[in-house]
């Protein structure tokens, strides 16, 4: 147990507790605009960033987000030119994500390590690590508390909002703006392959349980802590890596909640 | 039956044009779906647009609302230009059923707040005056005792009940309805239709509804349309009291409702045998 009381374990902790905030509040909004894909294709060019950042030497999450942002407006442009099959484009910006990362992780000499990018190396995290992730939660909890209405309105119906005056374009862009930042400091915690776990399951997860849109922005974050600190005491003690037990935990508590649901609908 | 107006201009100020459609065209992929389209509904009329399928009633009313532009023409809401319309919140809006989420996690109450959210109404809080408007909209049309509940579990009627709600929260004085009947079961369209043509006589309210089926309404606006435009009719009527300037310009305020709906129930049944 007394890896829980080590610096890089706190540390850990730190980080963990706030991309536990931040990753389920955006999926949460992802979730609900039937957008749930785009975690995952984001989060795979986001490690192509990574890698050039590692490459030309500049702080390599400012690099993801840049990569992370550049690929949000991509994925718009296409979706315009693919309307009915939407989610054709976030096929074709993963694929050109993670093919442009295999050639950037095994050219010039650099001294990335692939794994912890693709799987996440919390135990690694720097304060400076810190003070980034500590930033993007500032400004994605200012951003979704003063703007929870109108939030609202745009993710129930985006017609209404738009024939109510609202400038939906803008909270489009600033909802795909946020999520490239959310994913590209939480790819170092989880890990690349994994956002999208952290990003997605506990919004499955409130849709089972929350009765109002203020118990789900509630209820996705609890989850989302539950997670984190559950899983990297589990992953401390046993050993394990900490963005997989995360995620299985987040997994196993969807699948209880599934089955507790069913019992209540043979139950009564 | 005409009356003869001694003062032309007074009965012209009442008689202001709410939605101005001027020689509207729109084409869709090069395709033209509407040419040269022109209309107007004047206040408290009450404007029931048919055609079939495809005929072009969405999409009239998506650039009425600013959601689609036309190709050629104008349109104006309340005297200005959609383009730069800004007092949205005149106009209720009620979108076709089936473009909203029923299993959307919100309580009724919150998807009726939403009618408050758009750009000129960004309460901070919300405050006791919004929420006692929330149960004002909410008591006018039934469903106060659902407004905890979440809004797939209700049913269709009701959840048809819900979004007219939250089209009615600002007490706008043009209401702008979508299909609003389509997949409710024929008692509830008919308590429906009570509902919004009790607003339109004793409320001030003008409406636009568009329907492919008028079989319900038909009673209420006439037999034949009064005009066409392609494969578009449009069936009109104008309010009981349209005589009546003193109040026109204002819609009267929701509270109480459906008290006086209800006590006046059988009058307006009485009145709709045409």
């Amino acid at each position: 147990m007394e890896i829980v009381t080590s610096e890089f374990f706190q540390r850990a902790l730190i980080g963990g507790l706030l991309i536990g905030i931040t990753a389920p509040l955006m999926g949460f909004f992802l979730v609900l605009r039937r957008l749930s894909m785009i975690g995952d294709t984001l989060s795979h060019v986001a490690i192509a960033g990574v890698a050039l950042g590692f490459i030309v030497g500049v702080y390599p999450i400012a690099m993801g987000l840049l990569f992370a942002i550049a690929a949000s407006f991509a994925i718009e442009k296409l979706r315009k030119a693919y309307k009915a099959y939407a989610e054709l484009s976030l096929a074709i910006i993963m694929a050109g994500g993670i093919g442009l990362a295999s050639i950037l992780f095994t050219a010039g000499d650099s001294m990335m390590d692939v794994n912890s990018y693709l799987f996440g190396s919390i135990y690694t995290l720097d304060n400076v690590d810190l003070y980034t992730i500590g930033g993007v939660t500032a400004v994605v909890l200012i951003v979704i508390i003063s703007q929870s209405k109108e939030l609202f309105l745009i993710t129930f119906d985006e017609e209404a909002a738009s024939v109510s005056g609202l400038p939906v374009r803008f909270y489009n862009v600033m909802i795909s703006v946020l999520t490239a930042l959310v994913i590209s400091v939480a790819i170092k915690i989880v890990g690349a392959l994994l956002v999208s776990a952290l990003l997605t399951i506990p919004a499955a997860c409130s849709l089972i349980i929350a009765r109002s849109f203020k118990q789900s922005l509630m209820t996705v974050i609890a989850i989302g802590e539950f997670a984190v600190i559950a899983g990297l005491l589990i992953a401390g003690v046993w050993n394990l890596a900490p963005g997989g037990t995360i995620v299985l935990l987040l997994i196993a508590l969807l699948l209880i909640l599934l089955l507790v649901r069913r019992g209540f609908r043979l139950g009564g | 039956m005409s009356v003869i107006k001694p003062n032309n201009r007074a009965a012209e100020s009442c008689h202001n044009e709410v939605i101005s459609v001027d020689r509207v065209s729109f084409s869709y992929q090069q395709k033209l779906v509407m040419q040269d389209v022109s209309f107007g509904v004047k206040e408290r009329d009450f404007i029931g647009l048919i055609g079939a399928n495809g005929a072009g009633k969405t999409t009239l009313l998506r650039m009425i609302v600013g959601l689609l532009k036309p190709s050629a023409g104008e349109i104006r809401l309340f005297g200005q230009p959609v383009q730069s319309f800004k007092d949205w919140d005149r106009i209720g809006y009620v979108p076709q059923k089936n473009a909203l989420n029923p299993q959307f996690p919100a309580t009724v109450r919150e998807v009726v707040l939403s009618g408050l959210y758009g750009r000129k109404n960004m309460f901070r809080r919300l405050s006791k005056a919004v929420q006692s408007k929330a149960d004002d909209a909410l008591d006018a049309m039934g469903i106060i005792d659902l407004s905890d509940k979440k809004i797939g579990q209700l049913s269709g009627g009701q959840q048809q009940r819900v979004f007219l709600a939250r089209a009615l929260i600002n007490n706008p004085s043009l209401l702008i309805l979508d299909e609003p009947t389509v997949g409710i079961d024929s008692e509830t369209q008919e308590n429906f239709f009570h509902m919004i043509k009790h607003m339109h006589q004793h409320h001030n309210m003008t409406f636009l509804m568009v329907s492919h089926d008028m079989e319900m309404i038909r009673g209420y606006l006439g037999q034949e349309p009064a005009a066409s435009a392609g494969k578009l009719k449009f069936y009109i009527r104008h309010s009981h009291d349209t005589q009546d300037c003193v109040e026109s310009n204002l819609a009267h305020s929701l509270k109480g409702l459906r008290a006086r709906m209800e006590s006046g129930r059988e009058v307006v049944t009485v009145g709709d045998r045409y």
